[in-house]
């Protein structure tokens, strides 16, 4: 199956071995998107690497600008404002919600349901409208910066953001009401690609694969990071481990994000978005035109780069598919020496293999659907 | 290069302490920078330090998060493997490092200790070109087997190119007219 397969979405390939129906062995083949992100990170300053983290998993891509940005900030030693903070927060749930929509519209399809992905893409639609209004791209957003923010809020977005997101879980409910008790549906994911949670683990699978499998691993809980421990939310968890339970974890994560939105919405602090230090964050131009010190500012940092101290951090953040981590080594210059991106597809893209072994061809489907392998992450 | 990571002055972590006593000759080094946990270990005792961090119950390092190499050249030993290793019950993290020379870049495999260790270490050997002895299918996972070089090696260069492969997994003829049906169209095919 694959690479491009029309079934499967995300370019990968699954050699098979089969017995009839049955599937004796299978090797899985990635790589097909490999674009060299790593290679290309080092050849540039810190933050000329956030445009490339957009296209790791493009589904949601501010969750990867702000896990890049906490690592290099965590390099750096230095934080973002209060009110950053919470519109990252609110960013990387936003982009939690478009992976999810991506992932169940795109499986819903898959299994030859076309209204719900319809309607799912319609509702990432509406998430993708207030990612326009937050940063003015759809997709490539670029949003987070070390130390701060592209920029502040339009006015209104507040509003907006309320009645997107209720748009967005108002069709959702009518994907809900489609697949959730739907006998063909409930068919082909209940008992299907089921692991133990001990396996799962020993492969480094996390996200909602490993909560649908009882593990409530969620790094905003265990680890939190930004403002996430002053939200409350649940974190969802399944029994079996199944197809329809990682569904299931993930109908509920988007209505947790939804209420985390609300939260972060409510609670939003006033105050500057970028930190008050010229070494990370430009001037603004018109300083820049008039005033000396805000030119060489600015001359410093665009022919310089920022220069943290030599050293290496570790940052992981909860990514729409599990633990999205950054490990960043600097020699003290103004370019990463090392930039590496722990991608949580590679790692669940791995155990596929055993998910599907001994299963039936047709249930290679819902279960390749539900790993949901986004292939710019995957491949890097 | 700096070498090092600059040690914080803070009372050392017990869990890095508890490594020391355990492990007196394999652990080389231990510090925390930015709150990040690093112990340096000598590449013959990997697995045998990692087995224990995952059985211990106080350490309980279930989770393989990250396996990696940084390429230190112009220093002897020139690479260093890097592991992030994760506790899903005690939620603490710690990072081993270990080096290897550039003549003979190879270290145990750690597919034993932890399964998602192979398509990790497939990927360090593709980028790296590091061996890792007792991995049961090391071969390239990103790119393809007729690729020369590794690179994310710091003296493989950024804008080199490769040659194109010929068409694989079909029939003679068929292969013969794709090739020249793409030397026509794109003119450089090699």
């Amino acid at each position: 199956m694959g690479p491009s397969h029309p079934s499967t979405h995300g370019t990968v390939k699954i050699n098979l071995k089969l017995d009839g129906e049955r599937i004796v062995d299978s090797q899985v083949e990635v790589g097909y998107l490999h674009r060299g992100f790593e290679k290309e990170c080092e050849s540039g300053e810190y933050y000329q690497a956030i445009p490339y983290t957009d296209r790791l998993n493009y589904a949601s891509p501010l969750i990867n600008n702000v896990g890049y940005c906490l690592a290099a900030e965590k390099l750096f030693g230095v934080s973002a404002p209060i009110r950053a903070q919470y519109l990252r927060t609110i960013a990387s749930e936003l982009s939690r919600m478009s992976d999810h929509f991506t992932c169940i519209g795109a499986s819903a399809l898959e299994l030859a349901a076309l209204t719900p992905f319809l309607y799912c893409v319609q509702a990432r639609e509406q998430i993708w409208d207030l990612h326009e209004s937050l940063c003015g791209a759809r997709v490539t957003t670029n949003y987070v910066r070390i130390g701060g923010l592209q920029s502040d809020l339009q006015p209104g977005f507040a509003e907006l953001c309320r009645s997107k997101v209720a748009h967005a879980l108002d069709l959702f409910a009518d994907v809900d009401n489609l697949l959730t008790q739907n006998p063909i549906f409930r068919e082909r994911m209940e008992g299907t690609g089921a692991l133990p949670a001990a396996t799962l683990i020993a492969y480094g699978v996390s996200g909602p694969l490993l909560r649908a499998a009882g593990v409530a691993q969620d790094l905003r809980r265990t680890e939190p990071y930004l403002i996430y421990d002053r939200l409350d939310f649940d974190v969802p968890v399944g029994t079996t481990g199944d197809n329809y339970d990682r569904y299931l974890v993930r109908v509920e994560e988007l209505r947790q994000s939804a209420r985390m939105i609300e939260q972060a919405l409510r609670d939003l602090p006033d105050g500057p978005v970028d930190i008050d230090d010229p070494r990370f964050r430009w001037p603004a131009k018109g300083k820049v035109f008039n005033r000396m010190e805000e030119l060489i500012d600015q001359f410093k940092l665009v022919t310089e780069g920022m220069r943290p101290p030599a050293g290496e951090v570790y940052q992981a953040v909860e990514g729409a598919n599990g633990e999205l981590g950054f490990y960043l080594v600097s020699n003290g210059s103004g370019k990463p020496w090392k930039c590496r991106c722990r991608a949580p597809s590679f790692s669940n893209t791995h155990a596929l293999r055993d998910m599907i072994q001994g299963a039936l061809l047709a249930d290679v489907i819902p279960t390749f659907d539900m790993v949901n392998m986004i292939g710019g992450e995957c491949d890097r | 290069m700096s070498e090092s990571t600059p040690p914080e002055v803070a009372p050392e972590h017990p869990l890095l302490l508890a490594l020391r006593e355990r492990f007196p000759d394999a652990v080389v080094a231990t510090h925390a920078y930015r709150g990040d946990l690093t112990a340096q270990l000598a590449p013959a005792a990997l697995v045998e330090v990692c087995t224990f961090l995952r059985d211990d119950p106080a350490c309980a390092f279930d989770f393989l998060s990250d396996l990696t190499a940084v390429d230190y050249i112009g220093a002897a030993p020139r690479f260093e493997l890097v592991y992030h290793l994760c506790s899903l019950s005690k939620h603490h993290r710690l990072r081993l490092k270990a080096r290897v020379p550039e003549e003979q870049p190879r270290i145990a495999s750690l597919v034993s200790v932890w399964r998602g260790a192979d398509w990790l270490e497939r990927e360090t050997y593709d980028m790296y070109g590091i061996q890792f002895e007792g991995h049961p299918d090391l071969r390239r996972i990103y790119l393809y087997p007729e690729f020369q070089g590794h690179p994310l090696r710091k003296d493989y260069p950024k804008e080199k190119r490769q040659p194109l492969v010929t068409v694989r997994d079909v029939p003679e003829e068929q292969a013969e007219r794709t090739e020249a049906r793409l030397r026509e169209r794109y003119g450089r095919w090699t």
